[in-house]
């Protein structure tokens, strides 16, 4: 006991020591989830809009100005001909272009039908969409008023809650994600890296040579680093609170076990990823390609894992980030307690467990 | 000249000396353009849904067979009450719960106006806002439905005014991507994305790695020049880059036929730009840092930033003005967007040729920086 104490205290003196990094591992995270938490967002705002309008009417002047004056839309002016409009599309000056017809006024008020199109830059398929949507929305807000007529008989309304989120903010989505992926890419690259480079400068055989059992000796190993990411963690979490705004309604104590969970088995992955490398360079390359991507596109940080193809969504499953992310979600935002998110967490401490044994193995390998 | 051949004959022999990286420059692309274009959709289906039927009237279980039958939706439960139908809420067993209150069918046949109460988890702000819009657009058409059936029980001359309402026709055209494929958007994205990561991780760790094996010291005792070695270090990368860009221009073609319409010649043209911004970058934060550890958090730290501010994952037109200006000098930014508007939009190089222009400004200072930074000690 006396020995292990010891050692962590050698290696965290070492950590210590080197204050450059320890800046850079407690300050990136911090200016990491202050960008994110604030700038991503799903939002679909600043949509840039223009007119073709050939002979301009009152309705039409009507519906122009409303859509301008809306604060989703940015007003990009009137087109002169449809190629002016084709070519503003393709140069990505435009979000949406909106064409009347001839005589709109007069065919709505004769043949009690006018057309309208909407031609959405849909390259990216949800900023069209949802383009056209607002569009639609003011457009056929306008031909109700038009209509007089107040009373529509046989009307379902509905009366629409948010639960959990109402201001429907992104960051409620986000920083959990966020939580997830940074911690992730820290901590895997912060142990790979430290041991790989005793392997490649053979002091990692002085140290095996040490009357410490060797598993003592990799545990103590990553106890500095599980302090210094957990306190990523708090500094993560008090600034998702204070200065985003995103509520923590659940138990903090259950909240800080989902980390230290977490943090262990982001750790231990570091653990494994230096027993398959012997490089430090490959260690980066394999820590960065299998902890970057992953992670931004399957763990539900972004998309949402229940629209996956199937093949995907069990791909997902042996993402940690998944489970990570779930049950911060549900506690955190959600204000659920350990009988919601016990499966989450017995997830990520037998993905622990597992990678620890490979890593055992591993090493017991090389030493033989 | 002749050095600089030398020197780049020297880093060629250094880069594939480690056998990882041939499988990561050939094998890499292919596989994250195989498997994540799949994983992107914001389409949202498969809501799972409660229904708290008060009213048990024929009305009320319409609608509820109506819920169940549209793609959008899964019925997950029909609870007696709100408060069951929360339990399963905070369980995570259902997104939404429709409460149908007891008065629904004689509301609709007495007051011809009724309620329904909707309550969506919008954790996920997508999933709340088109949740609602859905089971929106569900029961306007079951109450115009209901309003043709029931037609014949109100007055003559408010059933005239009700059928003779003009009427605005709206026709939506989504032009570049007509089918609405989020593949076609990202496989651009994910194109830069491969190139970032490749040409960004290995020049950071170049100059560091130089450094704690103890050759930059070698290299400092030579009359190279401190452009040479810089252009040296550049030179690989910018080869490794365009074969990336090969490969995965390539696959693209052949796994999802998406093929780029203005032109594979623009596509190559601003690669070149764009790998000797982003390798630029690798070579300062290596010569800045004294470990591998620091070079490899500083430049997964950027890289990060680059991609989740650049655009390719949410737009850039949506964040607050201190990120856009961020996005303004963000070479992934630039790129992406030029990427999606010869893809899909079929710009030609003229038509993005302001893109590429900032971009060889931010090259141009990102190397001119690297050579400055780089200190013969």
């Amino acid at each position: 006991m006396k020995q292990f104490i010891a050692f962590v205290d050698k290696e965290f003196r070492h950590i210590i020591r080197d204050s450059r990094t320890l800046l850079i591992i407690i300050g990136l995270p911090v200016v990491e989830i202050l960008l994110f938490g604030f700038a991503i967002n799903m939002e679909v705002q600043n949509i840039r809009v223009a007119f073709y309008d050939p002979v301009p009417d009152d309705f039409t002047t009507d519906i122009a100005e409303r859509i301008k004056n809306n604060s989703y839309f940015t007003f990009q002016g009137y087109m002169q001909t449809m190629n002016d409009m084709e070519e503003a599309l393709r140069k990505d000056k435009l979000d949406l272009a909106i064409v009347f017809q001839h005589n709109f006024q007069e065919d709505m008020v004769n043949s009690g039908s006018a057309a309208v199109q909407l031609i959405a830059n849909s390259s990216d398929p949800n900023r069209g969409n949802i383009s056209a949507s607002y569009a639609s929305a003011i457009i056929f807000g306008y031909q109700q008023e038009q209509t007089e007529l107040t009373e529509v008989p046989f009307q379902i309304l509905t009366e629409n809650r948010m639960i959990y989120n109402p201001q429907m903010k992104s960051s409620y989505m986000f920083v959990p994600g966020i939580m997830g992926l940074v911690l992730m890419i820290i901590c895997t690259i912060m142990t790979s890296v430290s041991i790989v480079r005793e392997k490649e400068r053979g002091t990692m055989e002085v140290l095996l040579a040490s009357p410490l059992k060797q598993g003592t000796m990799i545990f103590a190993k990553t106890i500095p680093y599980m302090v210094i990411s957990f306190i990523d963690f708090v500094i993560i979490l008090l600034l998702s609170y204070f200065v985003m705004g995103v509520p923590v309604n659940g138990s903090q104590i259950l909240l800080s076990l989902v980390a230290i969970i977490y943090i262990s088995l982001t750790l231990t992955y570091g653990l494994t990823v230096s027993t398959l490398v012997d490089k430090q360079v490959n260690a980066v390359i394999f820590s960065a390609i299998t902890a970057m991507i992953p992670v931004l596109m399957l763990s539900g940080m972004i998309f949402p894992v229940e629209n996956m193809p199937v093949l995907l969504r069990a791909i997902s499953t042996i993402v940690p980030a998944r489970w990570f992310i779930d049950a911060v979600r549900k506690v955190m935002i959600q204000g659920q307690g350990l009988f919601v998110i016990w499966k989450e967490l017995l997830i990520l401490i037998g993905m622990t467990l597992f990678l620890l044994g490979v890593t055992i193995i591993k090493t017991k390998k090389r030493l033989e | 000249m002749k050095t600089l051949k030398f020197l780049v004959e020297k880093e060629f022999k250094q880069m594939f000396r480690n056998p990882l990286i041939p499988k990561l420059i050939i094998l890499y692309p292919i596989m994250v353009l195989l498997i994540f274009p799949w994983a992107v959709s914001f389409e949202i289906k498969n809501i799972k849904i409660d229904v708290v039927d008060h009213s048990k009237s024929s009305y009320s279980k319409r609608l509820t067979d109506k819920i169940d039958a549209s793609k959008y939706f899964i019925l997950n439960d029909t609870p007696l009450d709100y408060k069951a139908a929360m339990l399963n809420m905070d369980n995570g067993e259902t997104d939404m719960i429709i409460e149908i209150p007891a008065s629904f069918d004689r509301d609709i046949i007495k007051s011809r106006t009724s309620s329904l109460g909707v309550a969506v988890n919008s954790v996920n702000g997508t999933l709340g806002l088109l949740g609602s819009n859905y089971i929106m657009q569900i029961v306007n058409d079951f109450s115009s439905e209901l309003r043709s059936e029931l037609v014949y029980t109100i007055p003559p001359e408010s059933r005239e005014n009700m059928l003779r309402r003009p009427k605005i026709d709206i026709i939506t055209q989504n032009k570049f991507n007509p089918e609405l494929d989020y593949k076609n958007f990202m496989i651009p994205g994910f194109m830069v994305l491969l190139l970032t990561l490749i040409c960004g991780i290995l020049p950071a760790l170049n100059i560091v790695m130089e450094k704690e094996n103890g050759t930059i010291q070698q290299i400092n005792v030579t009359p190279v020049k401190r452009y040479h070695f810089i252009l040296a270090k550049l030179i690989p990368f910018w080869i490794v880059g365009l074969i990336v860009m090969i490969i995965s221009v390539t696959t693209a073609y052949m796994l999802y036929g998406l093929w780029p319409m203005g032109g594979v010649i623009a596509i190559l043209f601003s690669s070149i730009v764009f790998i000797l911004s982003i390798s630029g970058l690798g070579l300062i934060i290596s010569n800045y840092s004294s470990t591998m550890q620091q070079a490899s958090f500083l430049v997964m730290f950027f890289i990060l930033i680059l991609i989740l501010l650049g655009g390719m994952f949410t737009p850039v037109s949506s964040m607050p003005v201190w990120a856009q200006l961020i996005a303004a000098v963000n070479p992934f930014s630039y790129l992406t967007k030029t990427f999606r508007m010869i893809y899909l939009n079929g710009s030609n190089i003229t038509d993005v040729w302001m893109n590429l222009i900032s971009l060889v400004i931010i090259a141009i200072v990102l190397n001119g920086w690297a050579v400055i930074s780089y200190k013969k000690r």
